[in-house]
């Protein structure tokens, strides 16, 4: 639109082809593609996009979502290939002349649509005793200085929205490795000068499904919607592992 | 029809929501009881997380400070409709409650000598309002998320069960009058479609707000009021509905939230001439006055003129003479949503902000024990609320910034302890054969409707209504308005009709029945906000423009009725309830 035609103060709108990956586990089809056109404006995410085809033009389409900006990590999904929050990702920042491609995420079952089976996910954050393992009882709060608190503070941003994990090459071929995710969260306690219990999540993780599995490809550290360096954290771990926490 | 799939369990308590207050209540009664967590979400996706700036207690770390100055700011900052009861609860058990999220791990900043850091937040004070205080303990700017991933890790520690993505759609109530029990709540299972009947002696509430009967707001899409809705559909009451917080730095045009800290940590707000017009609105404690006058403050800006942008529709957050490395520390969450959303740099250019609809300060009615009432003084038996969808009422008829990731904290915890006790001694209350019939009764109407009104759009119509009619500025006319177009969307709701008539995952099904509930809400609050004819707090009336304590120095408690309606509305009965005075007289409320 040029500068004469538009109006003061008026949100210009485009139009943008979206292929999403469907899948309805009830009708017994494959999974396809269905492209939908859509209107969108120059704030809308690919979330708004998404919205705009479910509840204009098919209700059926399925994908979680819920606080819209980033921080509940509902709706990581695959947008023209790469890992991302579907709610953090401005339609005007991708090249909109070309169609947008949209597909669950990798590496776990889809159910139906763009949800897929988190409960894998969970269950390899869980292994690792993602909490603080304190003997002490303290009657005020413990002490920690800035500095040690500064140690993990990278980690203990993950909103566990599983675009590292199921962007990582070795986790789709192998669903038993614990996974970025995972890793990310042992370290967040293995890091904290308030717990006791890093050597325990340290022998977790020297396993076979541990971090050895980890190929330093840095996808993940790309797909994170945080901006946690997760592969330095699981090298962290593994340097951890061989020569004790530093 | 098809016959639904039933499945019953037995616990001793059944939590409904996996945010902060039920997960913190989940945490006192898992260890002593069989205890079980349904939410519509997984744990961690619950908008506890959303929360920033941080959470309020007179730990006195940095400067000195007191429970009773906290007090007191609560009651003040409430435009003196709190109950002061509660208020001094939450302000004494605010220091354990910090103490014991610690203890739990959360990371929260720390002072050169390792304690707790807090900064200051608007409407906190030292000694009743002599100057802002350092009082919020906070984890940068993302204290929320810290403390939900906090609750939820201790959860996995304890090994509490949950049913996450089980959206809770009934209460089963036994009996009559003040013989009333609860026996069981009604489930259904997003990724199946079967129906779960888990009876309970106790069951808590914690289910959150219900932003999403407006169009701007910084709320979740799932923040649709189902719990609260649920209660009201009993016939119990519904307290103070029309005091709803619009907070004032929305990202403009989206609603997206940038924290209070900012304000905290010295940005300041701006009209287009650049002028700091809180200066003439809290003299005192200018940009830092409670959230109720600085959205109205805004808001008057913009309508006088004095917006700054293409439409003059917004104002602006100046952060620019905060250094960098400040912002980085203690901001960085809302600093890179301005730059992702918005496209604007905070270190350099002021960011469009402007209020958003945030917090339901009013709800389900309970006591100091978090246990729900049926009338002005009635207790139910075996049924507690805690958290946003609670109304207990430390908020009155404003909220402070940072008193409600305590308030889940405090009442969280007294809900999960009061609801142990209680289950120790109470027999399970028979669950009747036809629990589920009411639910299956719901689903099925949606399944099967194939009127041509679409839900999408009935949603909209109702969130556009409720910015223009029920906002920071109301009135009689504009909440006739209102009321006239709820009654038009209720019509049209019932000729709606969905596409996905699935079994497995069906979210179209569920988005039909969360507008049920956000219609009941919304009519709530605009019967509520018509019949109290003043202005206080955050409901600001103008053609009623001073608070009346002679007459509206009460809560609000409006029931549905069964009643035969010719005017909309004319179905919903309000009545008052006294508030709890113990120390606070009200005085005039200035800053």
């Amino acid at each position: 639109m040029s500068a004469e035609t538009k109006k003061i103060g008026e949100i210009p709108s485009f139009k943008v082809t979206l292929f999403v990956r469907r899948f309805n586990p009830e009708d017994g089809q494959d999974a396809r593609w269905q492209d939908f056109d859509v209107e969108v404006f120059g704030t809308d995410r690919v979330l708004d996009a998404l919205h705009k085809i479910k509840w204009e033009q098919d209700g059926s389409l399925t994908f979680r979502r819920s606080c819209a900006h980033g921080v509940c990590g509902s709706d990581a999904m695959r947008i023209n290939g790469r890992n991302r929050l579907a709610c953090k990702t401005l339609i005007k920042d991708l090249d909109i002349t070309q169609p947008i491609y949209v597909e669950p995420i990798k590496g776990l079952a889809v159910e139906k649509d763009l949800v897929v089976d988190m409960n894998p996910f969970y269950q390899a954050y869980r292994d690792v005793k993602p909490f603080l393992i304190a003997s002490d009882k303290p009657e005020k709060e413990r002490l920690q200085s800035a500095e040690d608190r500064e140690r993990f503070d990278d980690t203990t941003k993950c909103i566990l929205c599983a675009a590292c994990t199921t962007s990582c090459p070795v986790f789709w071929t192998d669903g038993q490795y614990f996974g970025p995710a995972a890793i990310v969260n042992a370290h967040r306690f293995i890091f904290d000068s308030r717990d006791e219990a890093a050597e325990v999540r340290l022998e977790i993780l020297n396993d076979k499904e541990g971090v050895w599995r980890c190929r330093t490809t840095f996808n993940c550290t790309e797909a994170c919607p945080r901006g946690i360096q997760v592969t330095k954290a699981i090298a962290e771990v593994k340097q951890a592992i061989l020569r004790g926490r530093a | 029809m098809t016959k639904p799939r039933i499945h019953n369990y037995t616990y001793d308590v059944v939590i409904v929501g996996a945010g902060g207050a039920g997960m913190r209540a989940a945490i006192e009664a898992g260890p002593h009881a069989k205890t079980a967590v349904i939410s519509k979400l997984f744990p961690t996706r619950s908008h506890t997380g959303a929360a920033q700036g941080g959470m309020a207690a007179a730990l006195a770390n940095v400067e000195e400070d007191s429970w009773e100055w906290h007090t007191f700011d609560t009651v003040k900052g409430g435009d003196y409709l709190v109950d002061q009861d509660a208020a001094e609860i939450l302000a004494k058990e605010s220091v354990q409650a910090v103490i014991d999220l610690e203890n739990m791990g959360l990371p929260f900043n720390r002072t050169p000598d390792g304690k707790i850091d807090q900064r200051r937040f608007g409407g906190h004070t030292r000694d009743h309002g002599k100057a802002p205080v350092r009082r919020s303990c906070y984890a940068a700017d993302r204290t929320g998320h810290m403390i939900l991933q906090t609750l939820y890790q201790n959860c996995v520690k304890l090994g509490i069960e949950f049913y996450n993505e089980f959206y809770v759609l009934d209460l089963v109530m036994v009996g009559e009058g003040k013989k009333r029990r609860p026996s069981a709540v009604v489930a259904y299972e997003l990724a199946t479609g079967d129906l779960h009947v888990f009876q309970a002696k106790s069951i808590v509430f914690a289910t959150g707000g219900f932003g999403k009967i407006f169009k701007t707001t910084s709320n979740a899409h799932t923040l649709t009021g189902d719990g609260v809705g649920i209660i009201y559909r009993k016939g119990l009451p519904l307290e103070d509905m029309e005091f709803y917080q619009f907070h004032p730095t929305g990202l403009a045009g989206l609603g997206i939230l940038l924290s209070e800290a900012a304000r905290g940590e010295g940005g300041i707000l701006r009209n287009a001439s650049g002028e700091r017009f809180m200066e003439r609105y809290a003299p005192t404690i200018k940009d830092l006055a409670p959230r109720d006058m600085v959205a109205r403050a805004m808001a008057n800006e913009v309508r006088e003129g004095r917006g700054a942008g293409p439409n003059k529709d917004y104002v602006l957050l100046d952060l620019t003479h905060l250094p960098p490395e400040v912002i980085d520390a203690k901001l960085p969450d809302i600093t890179e949503f301005a730059r992702t959303y918005l496209g604007v740099e905070p270190y350099t250019e002021p960011v469009p902000v402007f209020p958003t609809a945030h917090y339901a300060m009013g709800g389900i009615p309970t006591n100091i024990k978090a246990e729900v009432l049926s009338d002005n003084k009635t207790v139910v038996p075996g049924l507690y609320a805690a958290g946003e969808c609670a109304c207990v009422s430390v908020h009155g008829a404003n909220r402070l910034g940072t008193n409600s990731l305590l308030d889940i904290n405090v009442f969280g915890k007294r809900a999960g302890i009061y609801a142990v006790e209680y289950a120790k001694t109470a027999q399970h209350v028979p669950v009747p054969a036809d629990a589920a019939s009411e639910v299956i009764a719901m689903i099925e109407k949606v399944r099967k409707a194939k009127g041509n009104e679409k839900v999408a759009v009935l949603r909209k119509e109702l969130q556009d209504t409720m910015d223009k009619n029920a906002q920071v500025y109301r009135t009689e006319d504009s909440l006739n308005e209102a009321l006239d177009k709820i009654a038009e969307l209720r019509a049209r709701y019932e000729n709606i009709s969905i596409q996905d008539k699935g079994e497995r995952f069906n979210t179209d099904l569920l988005e039909a029945i969360e507008l049920g509930f956000l219609l009941d809400l919304a009519e709530v609050l605009v019967v509520t906000a018509r019949e109290r004819r003043e202005s206080r707090g955050g409901h600001y009336r103008e053609d009623f423009e001073t608070r009346n304590d002679k007459k509206f120095m009460v809560h609000s408690m409006a029931y549905l009725t069964d009643k035969k309606v010719k005017k909309p509305g004319e179905n919903i009965k309000i009545d008052w309830k006294p508030v709890t005075i113990t120390n606070y007289q009200p005085m005039e409320r200035k800053y």
